[in-house]
């Protein structure tokens, strides 16, 4: 078992345990961010040892790692880390504005931590059924977070996110139970053995395609309620926009990185066993759908978070439309979207929390000229806009522009459909984003300083990634890209 | 086809002429003993009947033919059914006339003229109860219909004498579609003998009343056959009931003789008997739904009836 | 008409008071009521896989069994009912739809199910592979419940028989899931509902009602 999985698996729920048991308030932000660190340091480890070695198994090939989830499990170690950096100040402020009382936080950080376990072990799992228990325990330990102010709106969004993607996951195992149905046949009846990744892998030619088929639609169905494709979106613009804010970000950086995991990895299954387009139909059509639903609804918005929430759903809609696509370039874009889309949003929402903090509302219109009394903060909210919109040279233009042309090459009706829907939806941010920014302002100062290298850290990665990609983060999206492709 | 074939079919029928008032009278004392009250005479139908038939018929003045006609019709579809319902036994030479679909057809029958008649004199209480007759028929029928499907499924045939045959001799089985059917069948009997919860046969109050009101203008021998025909529509019913539940003990083609026969009548009344008192029980049991409320439990009756279609479709079982 | 073997005919006698359980709660406005038909279906979903452990021999199934029983008909139900004394919900207000076209909704839905399930049945290789069909109309039916609920208990009660029936769809097409999946997601359930109790309370504390016409208020454009 290699002992970077094991580290980067048991520290998240040591630490869990660990802030769940010490009452200690004055330093838990402090040993939330050693946690996370430490998390991270991990995940670094890890992948040094997949780029030198390959992909691999571990314990009883119950894990599984390869370059599709490894460069997922840096993205979600590093994007919980700056998070949790920026949780510390944040949370300081919003317990002495009073929205949140002190005994809460104890449950906010270990669930903080429990959510990053479950995560992670959804990614490195070979287990299709540990896939789903992870996801589950990943959504349960943060229906507490979403409801931790206690107010009527972050209560209905609680029950909500619960109720909804409870009833997602459950489809997602029906599907999982009618891969397992296929799989047995094929694979013998031995439980540990049948529901791997990589076993179903090497005999999906063999498998049932009239299993899979309905297999597929009921897994797309329960893991895409959970990224938040359309018409099952309901439950997000509630659940980002009323929790607090670094459950926020997590949840748009990464949660929804993880279940679109799911179902590429289902995807790559089905696609091996039909030998037709259905599943890419089917994602490109979902994708599409939240692609231009997402848009349109973005004229609406009134709240800030909800605002970017549903910029969320556009993204996730490219990014599966994408993966719907299929072939190494639009694969390739897609991994790329994920990465740069993760922590530009995180970036967004770092800004938005203390725009929030400043003016004491979340409400649009009532935010206005952050750039008077906080430069940093007025800054990185424009910054991170115009970067998630996709303007160039931030990396969101470039993996943008790469599917554009692919689905130009590919699936030529798509494109205006796409253009049309980035535009309006470019239109609606800009529209919003910029009398927030500047102008006459009403915010006032903070007691404590923000946490701002969070933010200026995953932009500046952004604008890197946008203008130049080492080599070698090139070659890991490349076989990742592969992978998936089925080469 | 012998002539000791014919001969069942007319013991049959006579039996069930004659034993149907008995058949309604046992039931009104159960109801009695269970509600505390002395209970009437067992006798009691008979001499209604015979109380009716003494008196002069009065008529109203703007009866049609209809009026007068319609209790004889719905007797003698009545006969007719109670000639096709294996009672005794399974060797029912009528039967090859007319199958169960058409029992149904029959009753139905019977049921459009009770109501084309009660709304003839163009009173307001006949026209009230049979617009509820029909609303309550309207429900039920499909999911008797239902579950005489589910019993032809099973045993390959639509004739009653034939589904009752095939099933008592058959070896035993646990039926779950027959189960369900069987509360399915339960529920359309109170339903389509004005039985509690549907409608009470005992009240006259105008807000309740479903089949009373329609015999509200008869009089003399019209009202005697109407009342014959009621009771025997539910001997028929609970017959029906046993044919397709609890075939075991009648008469079967295998063993048409005599003996068969005569053990077939003790057979039949104790489970007369005990019909009889059940249908008690669950008339004391429950209290009478308000008539909005008789869709509900007749699409309750209806859903169970293709739920064990269902079921024996998709578990053949 | 054929016999089937005594063991396999209760199996389908149990299936189909399944399916009719599932009926029952779509047409049942009090919550106690509820919670005990949603124990009974547990029962009668352990009652199943015991059998089935006995017919196969598989003896992963009796611990699965034995899992049902203690979390599902025993842990489950108490949990629901001390959460239904704590917060005095004991009956649902007017469903959505009326219960007669909830019903045919049902039906419909059944024979959806039915005809969904042909092409596994078909390939199934398990004796009880009919009761796809009824597991997969089971999970529909539980999803109408929850549908046209308007109190939070009754949706839960529907959540849980959905689970209820994804179990009884797994052991009929696959003689269960591998032990590990199934205790993972026995420990999700009871997670959920632990954090699902905390939660009642959290609304209740702040609308003192779990009538869910509360928790209808955020729009799109809010």
């Amino acid at each position: 078992m290699s002992i970077e999985l094991a580290l980067l698996l048991t520290i998240p729920v040591l630490g869990a345990a660990f802030l769940a048991t010490v009452s200690a308030r004055r330093w838990a932000p402090e040993a939330n961010v050693a946690f996370s660190g430490a998390t991270f340091l991990a995940a670094c480890a890890l992948t040094s040892r997949v780029i030198g070695e390959g992909s691999f198994t571990a314990l009883g090939e119950q894990f599984f790692i390869d370059p599709f989830n490894v460069f997922l499990v840096t993205l979600t170690a590093l994007v919980s880390f700056t998070t949790s950096l920026f949780s510390r100040p944040y949370m300081r402020i919003e317990s002495q504005h009073g929205r949140v009382k002190p005994q809460h936080l104890r449950l906010y950080h270990s669930m903080y931590q429990l959510f990053i376990a479950a995560m992670l072990i959804a990614l490195t799992s070979n287990n299709l059924g540990l896939v789903w228990v992870a996801m589950e325990a990943a959504t349960l330990s943060t229906v507490l977070l979403v409801t931790l102010y206690r107010t009527p709106a972050s209560l209905e969004a609680g029950w909500k996110y619960f109720i909804l993607c409870s009833v997602g996951i459950a489809q997602a195992l029906f599907g999982t139970i009618l891969l397992y149905f296929a799989a047995e046949r094929v694979l013998g009846g031995s439980g540990m053995t049948a529901l791997l990744w990589t076993n179903l892998n090497e005999v999906k030619g063999q498998l049932e395609p009239a299993v899979l088929t309905l297999a597929f639609v009921f897994l797309l169905v329960g893991y895409g309620t959970k990224v938040g494709l359309a018409p099952l979106h309901n439950w997000l613009p509630d659940a980002h926009a009323e929790g607090p804010t670094p459950i926020s970000a997590v949840l748009s950086g990464l949660l929804l990185n993880v279940a679109i995991y799911a179902v590429v990895r289902c995807k790559v299954l089905v696609e091996g066993s039909l030998q037709s387009a259905l599943p890419s139909r089917m994602l490109m059509a979902f994708g599409l759908l939240s692609v231009v639903l997402a848009a349109l609804f973005l004229w609406r918005q009134k709240d800030v978070k909800r605002l970017f929430a549903y910029s969320s759903i556009e993204h996730m809609g490219i990014i599966t439309f994408a993966f719907g696509m299929g072939g190494p370039v639009a694969n390739f874009a897609a991994l790329l979207h994920m990465t740069v889309h993760s922590l530009t949003k995180s970036a967004i929402f770092y800004s938005v929390g203390h725009a929030a903090q400043k003016t004491g509302t979340q409400v649009i219109d009532d935010i206005r000229g952050l750039v008077t009394v906080s430069p940093t903060v007025g800054w990185g909210l424009m910054m991170g806009s115009l970067a998630i919109l996709g303007m160039p040279p931030f990396g969101v233009f470039a993996s943008e522009f790469l599917i554009l042309t692919t689905a130009m090459r590919q699936e030529p009706w798509s494109t205006p459909i796409l253009l049309l829907a980035l535009g309006i939806a470019f239109a609606a941010v800009f529209r919003r984003v910029q009398p927030m920014v500047f102008g006459e302002t009403t915010a006032r100062r903070l007691p404590h300083s923000p946490a701002l290298l969070p933010v200026f850290a995953h932009l500046a990665i952004v604008l890197l990634l946008g203008i130049y990609i080492p080599p070698y983060l090139a070659d890991w999206y490349r076989s990742a890209a592969n992978l998936i492709a089925g080469f | 086809m012998s002539g000791f074939s014919w001969l069942i079919q007319v013991i049959e029928v006579l039996v069930a002429l004659l034993a149907a008032p008995l058949f309604a009278g046992w039931i009104a004392q159960c109801r009695a003993v269970l509600q505390n009250r002395t209970p009437p005479s067992i006798w009691l139908p008979y001499r209604n009947i015979r109380k009716l038939l003494a008196k002069e018929a009065v008529l109203a003045e703007h009866a049609s033919p209809l009026f007068r006609i319609a209790p004889y019709i719905v007797f003698g579809t009545m006969i007719c059914a109670a000639a096709i319902v294996p009672s005794l036994s399974t060797n029912l030479p009528f039967s090859n006339a007319a199958d169960a679909i058409a029992l149904v057809g029959l009753l139905a029958t019977a049921r459009v003229f009770m109501a084309l008649a009660a709304m003839d004199v163009g009173t307001a209480f006949g026209t009230l109860g049979a617009r509820r007759e029909m609303m309550v028929g309207f429900l039920a029928e499909p999911a008797l219909l239902i579950v005489i499907f589910v019993a032809s499924l099973i045993s390959q045939s639509t004739a009653l004498p034939t589904i009752a045959d095939r099933l008592a001799t058959e070896a035993f089985a646990l039926y779950p579609s027959l189960a369900f059917t069987a509360v399915a069948f339960a529920l359309v009997l109170l339903a389509e003998n004005a039985r509690l919860p549907v409608d009470n046969p005992a009240t006259h109050l105008e807000l309740t009343m479903i089949h009373e009101a329609m015999l509200l203008e008869y009089s003399a021998r019209h009202l005697a056959l109407m009342e014959w025909s009621a009771a025997l529509k539910l001997f028929n019913y609970a017959c029906i009931g046993m044919a397709l539940f609890v075939p075991w003990g009648a008469a079967t083609t295998e063993m048409p003789t005599a003996p068969a026969l005569i053990l077939a009548i003790p057979v039949l009344a104790l489970k007369l008997l005990v019909s009889g008192a059940v249908l008690a029980v669950a008339e004391t049991a429950f209290a009478k739904l308000r008539v909005f409320r008789v869709p509900e439990l007749l699409a309750t009756a209806f859903l169970l009836a293709v739920l064990g279609l269902l079921v024996h479709l998709l578990l053949q079982g | 008409m054929s016999t089937l073997p005594l063991d396999m005919q209760v199996l389908n006698a149990i299936a189909a008071l399944f399916l009719l359980l599932a009926f029952a709660m779509l047409s049942q406005r009090r919550v106690v009521t509820l919670v005990k038909l949603l124990a009974l279906q547990a029962a009668l979903l352990c009652a199943a896989t015991v059998l089935l452990a006995w017919r196969t021999g598989e003896t992963h199934l009796y611990v699965s069994a034995l899992l049902t029983l203690l979390l599902k008909v025993l842990f489950l139900p108490w949990l629901l009912n001390r959460l239904i004394r704590q917060l005095g919900v004991y009956w649902d207000s007017e469903p959505l739809l009326q219960i007669p076209g909830t019903m045919l909704v049902g039906l419909l839905l059944v024979i959806f199910s039915f005809g969904l399930a042909q092409p596994i049945v078909a390939l199934a290789s398990t004796a009880t592979r009919s009761g796809i069909g009824i597991a997969i109309a089971v999970v529909l039916l539980s999803f109408l419940t929850m549908i046209t609920r308007r109190k939070a208990m009754s949706q839960v009660v529907g959540f849980l028989s959905m689970e209820n029936g994804l179990f009884f769809g797994a052991m009929s097409a696959t003689y269960g899931m591998p032990m590990i999946v199934e205790l993972g997601v026995a420990l999700d359930v009871l997670v959920a509902m632990l954090v699902l109790g905390v939660f009642f309370f959290q609304i209740r504390e702040r609308f003192d009602s779990l009538d869910l016409h509360h928790l209808e208020s955020l729009r799109e454009d809010q």
